[in-house]
């Protein structure tokens, strides 16, 4: 009975100890938690988004949009995040559409875990480049071939399924901005 | 056995990771470069040290029956400082680290040391002890990350040391740490039976 009690007591105490101590560790670290993460989305926002000089938060329906604004204050475009499963891991897409919301203007990938050498490839230059421009009024497609339409992308060579996520992440999360958001 | 000894059994002749072949989750899977490992280690290193020690100046209140839950809250309370701690300063090894931050509750070196030596030595020589194993696992994680590099982008710790490399895919992926591992712990064997002769 003695030995119970003192096992009883003594668990009690480390368990307290550790709370108070995971706290103060919690209260010091949360606000720069914060705060690396708004300037991180903050910097992605100005990547894809090159010249405009601030934004706003637009959220409608659960859903949130970023209205760039250039020095004038006229609405240069909006940035949207979308989020989907790639071939490994989840892919976190940041994009921008111009202001009519018909024609993508910038890609960037935030976060993926897809094979290196492979899939990975999404993080490239020459991949990203294939979405400047691209018109969204029609779903986006892809192609293994040579694109032959103005709403394709080329396929990665040995990663159709990362392009495949990637244009699909892209299509639904636009029909969804377009149907919230469109006029 | 002398002081200086109980830290230096930690970096060859016990080496946590060659020789007692321990904490295998961290040590293939964040081994994709230098600095990775380095970061690993260098938390790992905290918690195994900062967890010694307390174990080891509570030795005589903590009842046995109870001893590994209490062990298990000290370690995950250091884990979790330690998670928060590179979350709020360091968010891009943060996240290059992703889970095995908070997994070093179940490092088995941690629990394994409190277990074998922290509970059973004095405060001094159970933190030349812990410093000494971490530092070994730090050892292993650096050389295993800087191989795989080395190899797959022809830098180490970021710095290109063989410009116009070819790089090998594998050596990023889980297959590379496997094969990089193996061949290292077969030169640590092979130095050792040679150093004993």
């Amino acid at each position: 009975m003695k030995n119970a009690l003192r096992m009883i007591s003594v668990l009690i105490i480390v368990g307290l100890v550790s709370g108070g101590v995971l706290v103060c560790v919690y209260n010091y670290a949360s606000p720069l938690i914060q705060r690396n993460e708004e300037e991180a989305l903050q910097e992605a926002i100005f990547k894809v988004l090159p010249g405009i000089t601030k934004y706003n938060e637009l959220k409608k329906d659960g859903m949130t949009l970023y209205e760039g604004l250039d020095q004038k204050g006229n609405v240069s475009g909006y940035v949207f995040i979308a989020e989907g499963n790639g071939y490994q891991g989840p892919i976190r897409l940041i994009a921008s559409l111009d202001k009519d919301l018909s024609r993508l203007t910038g890609l960037e990938v935030l976060e993926s875990s897809e094979t290196p050498g492979l899939g990975a490839e999404i993080t490239q230059e020459f991949f990203k480049e294939q979405f400047r421009n691209l018109p969204v009024l029609l779903k986006i497609a892809f192609t293994k071939g040579a694109v032959s339409k103005p709403n394709e992308v080329q396929a990665i060579t040995g990663a159709t399924i990362s392009t495949r996520a990637v244009v699909e992440i892209l299509n639904l999360k636009i029909e969804e901005i377009r149907s919230v958001f469109g006029k | 056995m002398p002081l200086y000894k109980e830290f230096t059994k930690g970096l060859w002749k016990e080496n946590p990771v060659f020789v007692q072949v321990l904490g295998m989750c961290p040590t293939l899977a964040v081994t994709t470069s230098a600095i990775y490992g380095f970061s690993m280690a260098a938390a790992t290193t905290f918690v195994l040290v900062s967890s010694s020690f307390v174990v080891s100046v509570f030795k005589r209140f903590i009842p046995n029956q109870v001893r590994i839950a209490t062990y298990t809250v000290i370690i995950a309370t250091f884990v979790t400082v330690a998670h928060y701690f590179l979350k709020a300063n360091f968010p891009p090894i943060s996240k290059a680290l992703g889970p095995y931050v908070p997994l070093i509750v179940v490092n088995c070196i941690i629990l394994g040391r409190a277990e074998a030596f922290a509970s059973k030595n004095s405060v001094v020589r159970s933190l030349a002890d812990a410093l000494g194993m971490g530092v070994g696992f730090m050892i292993a994680l650096v050389i295993l990350g800087g191989v795989r590099e080395l190899f797959a982008s022809g830098a180490v710790f970021g710095y290109t040391v063989m410009p116009h490399w070819q790089p090998w895919v594998i050596m990023i992926l889980p297959a590379g740490a496997f094969i990089s591992l193996g061949i290292l712990v077969g030169v640590f064997n092979l130095i050792s039976t040679r150093m004993k002769r």
